[in-house]
Formats: C-alpha cells, sequence, structure tokens
C-alpha cells in the first residue's frame, strides 16, 4: 500500500473516442474503486490521437501515486510518448506495452487493491501472456 | 537566416503541404491509414495560424511554436514526429537571431535525432528518416565543402527527393504499413514524402524564391 496517496491512476489511449470510453466503462465495472480515465479520439473527435487530450486525462488520472499509460496502437504510443517527454519531471505517468484490454483490466484491478506504480506496470505487463481461454 | 525567413519556411511547408496533400494520402491509402494529407495539412494550418498570432522573435522561437502547434493539432502519428523534430530544431538554435550554414545543420541533424529517439525507426526502415537521413548528411557535406545556405539546402532537398524514390523497394517495419509486410514493396513512403516537400520548402525560401 502507498500510504497517504491515492491509488495509482489508469489512461487509456486509443485512436477512437468510443473505445477509449467503452474500455474505460469496462474496466471501471470489472475493476471497481481504480480511477481509469479515457483520453481517445483525434482533437476533432475524429479517429486519430491528442497528446493534449492524453495530458488532461493523466492529471485527472494522478492522485498522487504514478499514472500508467496504455496505448492502443502506433500513433498512440508516439503522442503518449511526446507528452511524458514534455512532462519529464512533473509526472510520474508511465508508458506500458501491454494489450490494451486485458492489460487495462490488469492494470486497475491491481491499482484497486492499492498495489504501486511498479507493480501495477507489471501486472499489465504480465496481461499479455494470460491466455483468453 | 532569420526569425522572418524561418516563418516564411513554415508558410511555404503549409503551402505546399496543402496543395500536395491528396498525393500525400494517396500514397498513405495504398499502405497506411489514408490520413497523412489530410492530418498533415490541418497540423500545418494550424501551426501557419498559430505563427501568425504568436510573438516568436527568435528562429528558435519560431521553431518550437510550429513543434507545439503540429504535435497538438495534427491527430496522426506525423503529429507528434514532425512536432519533435521542429522542437528539437527550435532547441538547438537557443537565443540566436540568425542561422547561418552552420548553425542550421545543426538543427536539422537534431530534429532527425528528435525523429529517430521518439520513433524508435532506422534509416532502412521505410520512414520519414529515409528523406531525412540523407538529407542532414548532404546538407552537412555540402556546407564543409563552402557551400552557403542556398547551395546547401538545394542539397538537402535534392538528397531527400533521391531518399524518397530509395523508399520504394523497402519492407516498411513501422506503422500501420509494417503490418502489410511485403504487400508495402513497390510504394513510396507517405511520411518520406511530406518530407520532401518541408525541405524544398526551405531550399526555396534561402533562395529567396517563396511565393
Amino acid at each position: 500500500m502507498t500510504e497517504g496517496l491515492g491509488l495509482v491512476g489508469i489512461v487509456l489511449v486509443s485512436h477512437s473516442e468510443a473505445l477509449a470510453e467503452g474500455a474505460a466503462d469496462l474496466v471501471r465495472q470489472i475493476a471497481g474503486g481504480a480511477t481509469v480515465v479515457p483520453a481517445g479520439g483525434a482533437p476533432d473527435g475524429g479517429l486519430g490521437t491528442s497528446p493534449d487530450k492524453i495530458e488532461a486525462a493523466i492529471e485527472d488520472a494522478d492522485a498522487g501515486s504514478g499514472v500508467v499509460l496504455i496505448p492502443d496502437l502506433g500513433s498512440a504510443v508516439l503522442s503518449a510518448r511526446s507528452v511524458l517527454a514534455d512532462l519529464a519531471g512533473e509526472t510520474t505517468a508511465q508508458l506500458v506495452d501491454a494489450p490494451f484490454v486485458e492489460g487495462a483490466v490488469a492494470a486497475a484491478v491491481a491499482a484497486g487493491t492499492g498495489a504501486d506504480l511498479p507493480a501495477v506496470i507489471a501486472a499489465a505487463e504480465e496481461a499479455r501472456d494470460a491466455a483468453k481461454f | 537566416m532569420d526569425t522572418s525567413a524561418f516563418r516564411a519556411w513554415v508558410h511555404e511547408s503549409a503551402r505546399l503541404i496543402t496543395a500536395e496533400a491528396e498525393e500525400l494520402t494517396r500514397l498513405d491509402a495504398a499502405i497506411g491509414d489514408g490520413d497523412h494529407g489530410i492530418n498533415l495539412r490541418r497540423g500545418f494550418q494550424a501551426a501557419d495560424e498559430m505563427l501568425d498570432k504568436a510573438e516568436a522573435e527568435t528562429p528558435g522561437a519560431v521553431l518550437q511554436t510550429v513543434g507545439r502547434a503540429l504535435i497538438s493539432k495534427t491527430g496522426g502519428a506525423s503529429g507528434p514526429l514532425y512536432g519533435t523534430a521542429f522542437r528539437q530544431a527550435g532547441k538547438s538554435l537557443a537565443d540566436a537571431t540568425e542561422v547561418d550554414v552552420a548553425r542550421l545543420g545543426s538543427s536539422l541533424e537534431a530534429a532527425f535525432n528528435g525523429i529517430q529517439q521518439l520513433g524508435a525507426a532506422h534509416e532502412g526502415d521505410k520512414t520519414m528518416l529515409d528523406a531525412l537521413g540523407p538529407a542532414v548528411t548532404a546538407y552537412q557535406v555540402a556546407a564543409e565543402g563552402g557551400a552557403d545556405l542556398v547551395g546547401a539546402t538545394r542539397a538537402a532537398a535534392e538528397a531527400a527527393e533521391r531518399g524518397l524514390q530509395e523508399t520504394v523497394p523497402m519492407l516498411a517495419r513501422k506503422g500501420r504499413a509494417s503490418y502489410l509486410g511485403e504487400r508495402t514493396i513497390g510504394h513510396q513512403d507517405p511520411g518520406a514524402a511530406s518530407t520532401v516537400l518541408i525541405l524544398r520548402a526551405l531550399a526555396t525560401v534561402a533562395a529567396g524564391e517563396a511565393t
């Protein structure tokens, strides 16, 4: 447990606003308690990614214990990296290479138990090896 | 090159990208997700407009403003990539008010390094680096051989064009195109194509020929 601080936050970065929001709904339902913030879609709401939305989502998700960013594909990774490079030193947010849905669920479940940032990152990464059935 | 020349570079880049947006999108539709021209036109137009309102008083400030606009407004992978390139180039110019041949060469190199670091790509992966890499090298060779800004930027633009042609037989290893594997062979890389336009704009402005 981290003392005196909130839970690790989760940011879901997707090319689609609907995908990010839908995944966040699903994850909150499964892993109640964790803070899951969607950052989906281009600046104009179309398909794409928006560093401004990602930055705002990090701020919303940050309760003092760090933030995990889970990207869907391609430019989600680049957009997230450019935001993190900008915030260097001002945030503990970290980009994690994990499957979008399973990684988000695993991270949120871990975060909901009060796990610290390295443990939440590990949970998201381990989701890659979990068989679906 | 002074601050107004750098502003002219951005303006000319926006003009060329707007004019070629359909062609860039056509290239991207062949091997990517078909939004490169649309995204980049939106990004560069936003950058050009933001620059009209911004007080950027040094070449470095101009490039950093452009970088922020591209990152914020583009919407695709090219936004963070070109945005980082312009910001790193801008940072390397610090507070200089006049940029000479050598200084511009280091800023182009900073742009290359910024893209390479963010995208974790290498020359030969069929990306914008395949145009920018040869351009930076040709620029530096020309500059070391005594070329002025006109000659060095022309050498860079020509090398970028050759680099673009060389992306045709390459196999894409980055981005959406990498999912297509060998089907990417035989097509120009759209990112390399837009890099050619930006460097052509630079050469045009350096030669004092911008419209």
